[in-house]
């Protein structure tokens, strides 16, 4: 019995194992114990009793169930647009031979860098009542559905060309030498070639945009008017009735699509094991003066209204009295002390540093943990699945669920909350798992070998992770560090129910400015953060270059 | 006494057995082939002896000490895998110094000189500021080699050194990694599927199929008296043929041809298979349908006008031939 023990023990690490257990709890008790408590909040009825009476009072209240069927109904045009938008956009890039390409691609990746107010707000500058094209005579009516459709279509955009972009990128080309040989016309390749080697990438897609534009709580803030949607009503009950019970009720039901496009990923990413092996050569794009000339034009449509959106905000923060006074000035950089001043802006750049440096180290340990533990079994399958439960979880949910559960008066962890700590908490939860794919995706990549062999050459552990594993996977690492710190400077969802009075962030900042009618100070804003996400974004190009330098020299 | 003793090993991953109660023991200095095809449960058994995986049932006894579960830091070898697992973020120099920065009775200085002699004994010393990258396959298997005899381990365990490079290189690799074992003395256990490099290479070869063991012996013994019809099939080419109630064995080499009676077979040449020194005769038995190899030098297959139909005249000398 005892030599049984021994021998099922005999690889066991303590070291390893505190570590692996450490960062399991931490994951654990910040994330699934507050969605817990969220769950319990939406099932307990006034009474105290279990059941769905809050659902039946809810749903039984035409004023707010109506949202529901409006964040259906914006959450499926979204959709539709943005994932052809995101395809042809994509397709463009990968596969017609149209100039130009890196600037396209960087343009349609702009509106990552910003909140998706900051969308918004650039729509209220071009169609709002004193926009430029409002004033040129076509109304479309901003305020209210459309507003808030084409909002969100900018928003999911990158999203979706980004998934196509990476479909498209992996092909075989012999398949389409092949059909030219065979005499296949090019629609009819697309058609039977292209599209069905994608249709996981679609599926994943359609999925994703519409769990964005479900969940998202700028667009329809600042332009919804009168239509609601679960986002903005998550926030009124929360925030503005104390309606804790109805609050979690819409909670859960954010939760429903990404519930849904979580499981079919599962279910997918299990399938689309791609067919790709070392015999695939590229595809080699040929010119087509009529494809590309069509092309060129749709990629220069998209990139044109992201130009001018963001030429938008320049042109509001720069003007004295947009429309009226055109005269260029710095003066709304200066912002009102009521909205937290320039401050918002440095507690967010701190924030995210935080999120970016605390972040990068736990998702990286957890990732080593679950990827390079012997044994365990057991914790390092938990582990696994736990790290892919946040791109199921809205921001929304994410912010509501801290509340209920940090802000308990009988909660041990009660000091957090108010704090930024929580806000670094609940941004590395809410973006925990695409870092964390990278960050696997390293780790697999790496020979398990080079862990027995330093194990052989009596070397402890540790030194071996830091030797060996951290700087073969520094770009992943420079990665998971930037998509953190830009994450954090736009987010606005979770934060919105987190924030301090004492510690505004620059997102919610401009929405309060827009709020109070500063649009030119929120604009400004608005800038200031592009300039300092783009400005990360090229700092990370550019450590990257350099690693990919030294890599060549030598030989990595 | 014994260098390394493996008592009763048995290991079962899930409900597959991949060792069953595997005995063997090694001496000091000796050179050791684990033996078999893939799948037969030898790379386990290296990484049970490593310490890298635990077994079921067992021990391991080094040097009269039961390492059973000693974690593989405490066991003292040096490891060679198949990837060679080199740290490609170090240079030649840097991956056999990580090693030997564990040594803290060393001075800086010391472990520097102790790295370049490495160098010097695997010939790479002009190489020691690359990145192994740049260096060929044969270069990169040598820097593991000497990143692996670095520490002064006690014994040495190689897996399928080898394998990853092509014929000509692992040929002379095959030579140098026996020239340097006996140089430093030192015990080494390797693991191959290459039935030549374990002729070639080891004191005893240790054959595995199925997770057993099937003969332990000498290099010689294992080809010339095979202990079991998988060996003797495994290991060089056999025929194989009945002698009434008996399965009999015999290598194709060994096989005469004469002109004329006494002999013991009558056989149909079916193929001449030129192979360059030797070419090899597929003939069979007519009536039996079983297949005869023989190989015979070309020159001499050239000079005796052989074809297709040929009826040949075998001699099976008794003293070669194996009985099952």
């Amino acid at each position: 019995m005892l030599l049984g023990i021994k021998r099922r023990f005999a690889r066991f690490n303590i070291v390893q194992f505190c570590i692996l257990l450490l960062v399991l709890v931490i994951f654990t008790v910040a994330f699934i114990f507050p969605l817990g408590a969220l769950f319990s909040k939406a099932f307990i009825g006034e009474a105290g009793a279990f059941g769905l009476a809050n659902y039946r009072s809810y749903f039984n209240n035409p004023t707010l169930s109506i949202s529901v069927w409006n964040t259906i109904h914006i959450s499926l045009i979204t959709t539709v647009f943005s994932t052809v938008f995101g395809f042809f956009y994509a397709y463009a890039i990968m596969r017609t031979d149209i100039p130009g390409k890196a600037f396209f691609k960087y343009i349609a990746l702009l509106p990552i860098f910003i909140p998706t107010v900051v969308h918004a707000l650039g729509l209220v500058y071009i169609f709002g009542k004193q926009g430029f094209i409002t004033r040129l005579g076509f109304d479309i009516s901003l305020y209210g559905k459309n507003g808030i459709i084409i909002s969100e279509i900018i928003y999911t955009f990158p999203s979706a060309f980004l998934l196509f972009l990476v479909a498209l990128e992996f092909v075989d080309g012999r398949l389409y030498e092949t059909c030219n040989a065979m005499g296949v016309k090019p629609i009819k390749q697309i058609l039977h070639v292209t599209l069905p080697e994608m249709k996981y990438t679609i599926v994943n897609t359609i999925f994703v945009c519409f769990t964005l534009a479900f969940t998202d709580f700028g667009a329809p803030k600042v332009l919804g008017g009168n239509y609601n949607v679960l986002a903005t009503d998550i926030y009124k009950q929360v925030a503005g009735q104390f309606n804790m019970s109805m609050g979690a009720v819409v909670g859960t039901l954010l939760l429903i699509p990404a519930i849904i496009s979580f499981i079919t990923g599962r279910f997918i990413s299990n399938k689309n094991s791609s067919s790709l092996n070392a015999k695939t050569i590229p595809l080699a794009i040929k010119k087509n003066f009529l494809r590309d000339t069509l092309f060129l034009m749709f990629c220069s449509l998209i990139a044109m209204c992201f130009i001018s959106l963001i030429l938008s905000l320049f042109i509001g923060a720069l003007t004295s009295y947009y429309p009226y006074d055109l005269s260029l000035t710095l003066k709304h950089f200066a912002f009102n002390d009521s909205a937290g001043g320039i401050g918002s802006f440095l507690n967010s750049v701190w924030m995210s540093i935080f999120t970016a440096a605390f972040g990068t180290v736990f998702v990286f340990l957890y990732a080593y943990m679950t990827e390079k533990t012997q044994g365990l079994c057991i914790l390092t399958k938990y582990g696994k699945l736990l790290s892919v439960l946040p791109l199921a979880v809205p921001g929304m949910v994410v912010g509501i669920s801290f509340i209920f559960f940090f802000n308990s008066q009988n909660n041990p962890l009660h000091f957090i909350y108010g704090t930024v700590a929580i806000l670094v908490l609940s941004n590395i939860l809410h973006y925990f798992s695409v870092p964390y794919l990278t960050a696997a995706g390293a780790l697999k990549k790496l020979d398990y070998e080079f862990e027995m062999v330093a194990e052989a050459m009596k070397i402890p552990r540790w030194k071996t992770f830091l030797r060996v594993s951290v700087p073969l996977s520094a770009h992943a690492i420079v990665e998971i560090a930037m998509y953190f710190f830009v994450n954090s400077m736009v987010t606005v969802s979770a934060l919105v129910f987190l924030y301090n009075a004492n510690f505004k962030v620059a997102s919610i900042a401009i929405t309060h400015m827009e709020e109070a009618g500063n649009i030119s100070q929120a604009a400004a804003m608005s800038l200031l953060i592009l300039f300092i996400n783009v400005a990360v974004r090229i700092l990370y190009e550019f450590v990257i270059g350099i690693k990919k330098k030294q890599a060549i020299k030598g030989g990595l | 006494m014994n260098f390394l003793e493996i008592k009763g090993i048995t290991k079962h991953f899930g409900s597959q057995t991949v060792l069953k109660d595997i005995n063997a023991t090694i001496e000091k200095g000796e050179f050791l082939c684990i033996l078999g095809p893939s799948g037969c449960g030898k790379t386990t058994l290296l990484r049970i002896i490593a310490g890298l995986e635990t077994a079921d049932c067992g021990q391991i006894i080094i040097e009269g000490r039961d390492c059973t579960f000693l974690p593989p830091s405490k066991r003292n070898f040096g490891i060679v895998f198949q990837s060679y697992a080199l740290f490609p973020n170090m240079t030649v120099l840097e991956n056999i110094l990580f090693g030997l920065k564990q040594k803290k009775d060393m001075s800086a200085s010391e472990r520097k000189k102790k790295a370049i002699e490495m160098l010097n004994l695997v010939d790479l010393s002009e190489h020691s500021a690359k990145y192994p990258r740049q260096l060929s396959g044969g270069q990169q298997q040598r820097t593991a080699i000497a990143r692996a005899i670095a520490l002064s381990p006690s014994f040495l365990l190689l897996d399928e050194p080898l394998s990853a490079l092509d014929a000509k290189v692992r040929a002379k690799l095959r030579s140098e990694i026996r020239m340097l074992q006996r140089k430093l003395g030192i015990t080494t256990i390797m693991v191959t599927h290459d039935q030549e490099e374990a002729l070639t290479m080891a004191d005893r070869i240790v054959v595995m199929n199925n997770a057993v063991v099937e003969q332990i012996a000498s290099p010689y013994a294992i080809y010339n008296k095979p202990a079991s019809h998988f060996v003797a099939d495994f290991i060089g080419a056999m025929n194989f043929y009945s002698e009434g109630e008996v399965l009999r064995g015999i290598r194709p080499e060994k096989i005469k041809i004469v002109d004329r009676e006494p002999y013991d077979i009558k056989a149909l040449v079916r193929e001449l298979e030129f192979k360059g020194a030797y070419t090899r005769i597929h003939s069979t038995i007519p009536g039996k349908n079983t297949e005869m190899f023989i190989d015979l030098p070309s020159d001499k297959v050239e000079s005796m006008e052989l074809h297709r139909e040929t009826m040949l005249f075998l001699q099976i000398p008794d003293e070669h031939a194996i009985r099952y």
